[in-house]
């Protein structure tokens, strides 16, 4: 299968090893990757600020970008973009009057899948140790986002994967369906009332006593791990592509700067 | 249409009265966060409803095709709603009663003074109502000099400690026991010095407190949950029999009601009362229900009047993509499952509507630009919970962001200079609309490193962004991004199955 | 321009796109099919759960039932249709106190009373409700609000299973209470207290 990556702009730039791990796990199971080269971000930021016209040109790139070249699917490695490109951008076409944008929105949107959703409902794998050969000696809690649950209903897609993993452990998360408080600009222009939802977050991951906060969004793992940095703790956050991508010839790092070796035949 | 366009008026009929935040949201927030006693009252109260509710939710196999019963039901309201205003109209005249019809705030509360002065009243009892909370009707009857006594235990706290509802349902949920037995004691004539604060002996002290007025009072105002256009039919749905006391026993019983409060008939209760006693107090049905249709000899009130209240209802109904805000049937769950109100409460969102509903309801009823009440879209961080909870499907996170959209237009219509925020959503969108601009933003990322510390961690930065790192750092940006990683160092894996050239296509720059 | 019809004109330009609506899908239950044993012990259960206080009786235990409920009582008052025979138990009928429309007991006259007795129009076995609908064996509604104990009998052919089958049951113009359990508060806490305005004592005896 030809699957045409979106990086999302958060993973391309803050979380590369994110994305790295999604094309090992691809390649891995013997599919061909593209990077659709002119890709830059859905536009929820700006959508979700208020900021429709100036969305209209980001939504625009994306459309564009994903409208062109010989794919089946693309992926990527985030509830929240994949949401967005599937229905929010139509909604920005369809405001600002665009409706051969729209029609174009749609398509590329039903042709968008997160990655749990690829790796269950299209390509099946049900046993990340056996199918993958995922490997990951570690505790671990996992914070299911907001965006995965309510807007993609991706269910138990991500933590069935993960306990699927050989070596893990999982702890449980109380309260795992609150919000961890990130909200795109609401962490800014609402500061005080995001922190105070982080800091229950925070106490919870604690309480797990995992070593590691596991997720599907960068953006809520930027947050999660910005607020657990902050307290100096001792846990750190990962996205759940890059535990599926470790094996145990090539385990990822989770202390330090984590670099994984991705890529067959890469150091 | 056109034809009757032409009386139109021209622009929206925004509401008044208690709709509006006179502080913006971030710093009512701001106060209400420091109250830790606050904070402790709600994350028990709405924690203690959020499970009840999911359990009762969950017994019904049918709750999602009731939903969606719902959610049709109340279009098909809105949409007819002129056709079913008069048929309602037509029934309660015909049964006994008197419709009157009020534009705002303050032709409601003249209507209804003036109603209770014709009865020559000087105190009325009062069912616990958010429309009479909406139009500011204590306080106005208060200045005719007529008393107002609320009934309801929640709102007499309220009414007591000189305080404001915080929460739709339960309006003293921001106060605990113990605070509740310091109201009793200091401000109910009577009352045992020794009350405790067990729940129990508060509410029998609420009882005998009340118990002489509800039987000596003349004049009673409700305000009501459904009104059936086919038959004239008024339902309040209540849980401590105040409201039966009030709809009973007066001679003379004043209703108000919100135009937008209809159901077409009275067997489309049979979706409404499944869904609105478990959503709200998640109870399988609420302890009184009371149906009442005009004036019925021998039994209740022998005067009724429904006021019909639009007060921004039309200016609401005027949006396309908010009027389905008028679907809401007050249950509060969307209240009981946001984390945001979950922390800060409900007074810091200054209208009588608060929670996620309130931050829709209120700007589409005044008008976005309607002194806070801008700051109400944004108080959301866009986690969905409340659609999910949502008993009639109000899509209020995509309400959120439509606002947020018209609160930006009209920020920019009035503005001169833009704003820190408008100077950083242009910046994003050049980077963001081409991949080639981005790359251009990440080659320059790793200076971001010069702003961290020794241990890789940015812990504070200038303007808007400094919210975030009020509580969070930022890790130092990696040495390459992403994209730069693919083009210069990715080698795909062979693959036979594969054209040869299509690895080469994928990292083809656009 | 009156109020009504600037409103009326206010609504039909807010309308003036002419949104469509699709048909309501009533794709929920319209009935439990539970037969009537099982309504009794669905009702039973459901009244149990709201703290009342729940009796099953073959048609000639009720009035037995009600003299036992009745036996600290003094006075009560009584619907003007109730089923004489439900007052068999009592040697001294001075205790019943009928309410008749001819004659309303005031406010006052209900309020000294110990109790009342009616009968009911329809139950709601899933959800534990009885309605009232002011029937002549049940009385306008003050007389069964004002008294602090209240003793309802359901009639066995009026337990139905969910809402939807009650509402077909029952005239919406003819004023109706809904009872489920006690009066209750949630508004302290969220802590339940039953017992509030309303009665505090609610029986049910259920005729089967």
């Amino acid at each position: 299968m030809k699957i045409a990556l979106f990086a999302t702009c958060i993973v391309d730039a803050m979380f590369p090893r994110t994305a790295k791990a999604t094309v090992t796990i691809l390649e891995r199971l013997g599919h061909q990757v593209l990077f659709p080269a002119t890709q830059a971000c859905c536009g929820q930021m700006h959508i979700n600020s208020g900021y429709f016209d100036d969305a209209l040109p980001v939504v625009a790139n994306h459309v564009a970008a994903f409208s062109q070249g010989d794919y089946d699917v693309a992926v990527a490695p985030s509830a929240s973009c994949v949401a967005s490109v599937k229905h929010q951008q139509p909604m920005i076409a369809r405001h600002c009057g665009d409706a051969d944008l729209e029609n174009r929105a749609n398509a590329v949107g039903a042709k968008t899948y997160e990655l749990s959703q690829l790796l269950v409902d299209v390509l099946g794998i049900t046993d990340a140790a056996a199918q993958l050969g995922s490997y990951f000696p570690h505790t671990v809690t996992y914070h299911p986002s907001c965006h995965g649950m309510r807007l993609l209903r991706l269910g138990d897609r991500q933590l069935d994967l993960l306990r699927s993993v050989g070596g893990i452990e999982l702890r449980d998360l109380s309260g795992p369906d609150q919000c961890c408080g990130f909200g795109g600009t609401f962490a800014m222009k609402n500061a005080d009332v995001s922190s105070a939802m982080l800091e229950d977050k925070v106490k919870s991951i604690e309480a797990s006593g995992a070593e590691l906060c596991v997720g599907g969004d960068a953006s809520c793992l930027l947050h999660i791990g910005g607020g657990l940095s902050r307290k100096d703790s001792g846990t750190a956050t990962l996205h759940f592509a890059e535990i599926l991508a470790s094996t145990m010839e090539a385990p990822v790092s989770v202390s330090g700067e984590v670099e994984l070796l991705t890529g067959r035949g890469r150091s | 249409m056109s034809q009757i366009s032409l009386g139109m008026p021209r622009i929206a009929s925004y509401g008044s009265g208690n709709l509006f935040a006179t502080e913006s949201f971030p710093h009512a927030a701001h106060r209400d966060l420091d109250n830790a006693q606050l904070r402790a009252n709600l994350g028990h109260a709405t924690g203690t409803i959020r499970e009840k509710r999911l359990k009762v939710v969950a017994e019904l196999p049918d709750w999602e095709e009731l939903r969606e019963a719902g959610s049709v039901l109340k279009q098909q309201v809105m949409a007819d709603l002129p056709r079913l205003l008069v048929q309602l109209e037509e029934n309660v005249t015909q049964r006994g009663g008197t419709v009157h019809w009020a534009r705002d705030a303050q032709e409601a509360n003249e209507i209804v003074a003036g109603l209770i002065r014709a009865e020559g009243a000087t105190e009325v009892v009062k069912v616990k109502s958010m429309a009479t909370q909406e139009i500011g009707l204590n306080e106005y009857l208060e200045e005719q000099g007529i008393a107002a006594y609320e009934t309801d235990l929640a709102e007499l706290i309220v009414q007591l400690g000189h305080d404001k509802p915080s929460h739709i349902l339960v309006p003293a949920i921001h106060k605990n026991r113990t605070e509740i037995r310091d109201i009793f004691l200091a401000e109910m004539a009577g009352v045992d010095p020794e009350l405790t604060d067990d729940p129990r002996q508060l509410a029998m002290a609420a009882r005998a407190h009340l118990r002489r007025k509800f039987l000596s009072t003349k004049v009673a105002i409700s305000g009501a949950n459904f009104a059936i256009a086919d038959s004239g039919t008024l339902a309040v749905v209540e849980s401590e029999g105040n409201g039966r006391m009030c709809l009973t026993l007066p001679e003379t019983l004043i209703t108000v009601m919100g135009i937008e409060k209809l159901l077409p008939t009275f067997l489309d209760l049979e979706v409404f009362m499944a869904l609105l006693p478990r959503s709200s107090t998640g109870e399988r049905m609420n302890p009184y229900t009371s149906l009442w249709t005009g004036v019925t000899e021998g039994d209740g009130p022998q005067n009724f009047h429904l006021v019909l209240l639009d007060n921004g209802r039309t200016a609401a109904l005027a949006d396309e993509m908010g009027r389905s805000a008028l679907h809401c049937i007050r249950c509060s769950a969307c209240m009981n499952v946001c984390p945001v109100y979950e922390r800060t409460g409900g007074h810091a969102y200054g209208s009588t509507y608060p929670g996620p509903i309130g931050a829709i309801l209120s700007p589409l009823m005044t008008g976005i630009e309607a002194e806070e009440n801008n700051s109400l879209p944004y108080a959301s961080s866009l986690c969905g919970a409340c659609f999910d909870a949502c008993p009639v499907k109000i899509n209020i996170p995509e309400i959120l962001v439509h606002l947020r959209g018209k609160d930006v237009d009209a920020e920019h219509a009035k503005r001169k200079l833009p704003s820190q925020m408008d100077v950083g959503m242009a910046a994003a969108r050049v980077a963001f609309s081409s991949g080639r601009n981005l790359a251009l933003v990440e080659k320059g990322l790793p200076l971001g490193k010069l702003m961290a510390g020794p241990d890789q961690k940015i812990k504070r930065l200038p303007g808007m962004a400094g919210g975030w790192t009020q509580s969070r750092d930022i890790p130092a940006p990696p040495k390459q991004s992403f994209r730069a990683w693919w083009k210069k160092e990715h080698v795909p894996t062979p693959d036979t199955s594969q054209t040869p050239d299509a690895a080469a296509e994928s990292g083809e720059d656009g | 321009m009156s109020a009504r019809e600037e409103i009326l004109d206010r609504i039909r330009a807010a309308l003036s796109d002419q949104p469509a609506v699709p048909p309501v899908p009533r794709n929920y239950r319209q009935t439990t099919g539970l037969d009537a044993q099982a309504l009794v012990e669905l009702l039973v259960d459901r009244l149990v759960d709201y703290k009342a206080n729940v009796f099953v009786e073959e048609p000639d235990g009720v009035s037995g039932r009600i003299g036992e409920l009745l036996a600290g009582a003094g006075r009560f008052v009584i619907p003007p249709g109730l089923p004489v025979g439900w007052l068999a138990f009592d040697a001294e009928p001075a205790r019943a106190v009928v309410d008749h429309p001819d004659h309303p007991l005031t406010v006052g006259e209900l309020d000294a009373m110990d109790a009342v007795l009616t009968c009911s129009a329809v139950a709601v076995a899933e959800t534990g409700t009885i309605v009232l609908d002011g029937s002549a064996d049940q009385g306008r509604r003050a007389i069964s609000l004002v008294p602090d104990h209240h003793i309802c009998v359901v009639p066995v052919k009026s337990i139905v299973g969910i809402l939807p089958e009650a509402l077909q049951r029952l005239d919406g113009t003819r004023p109706l209470t809904l009872i489920s359990g006690p009066s209750a508060t949630s508004d302290i806490e969220l802590e339940r207290v039953e017992g509030v305005h309303g009665p505090r004592r609610l029986d049910v005896i259920i005729a089967v």
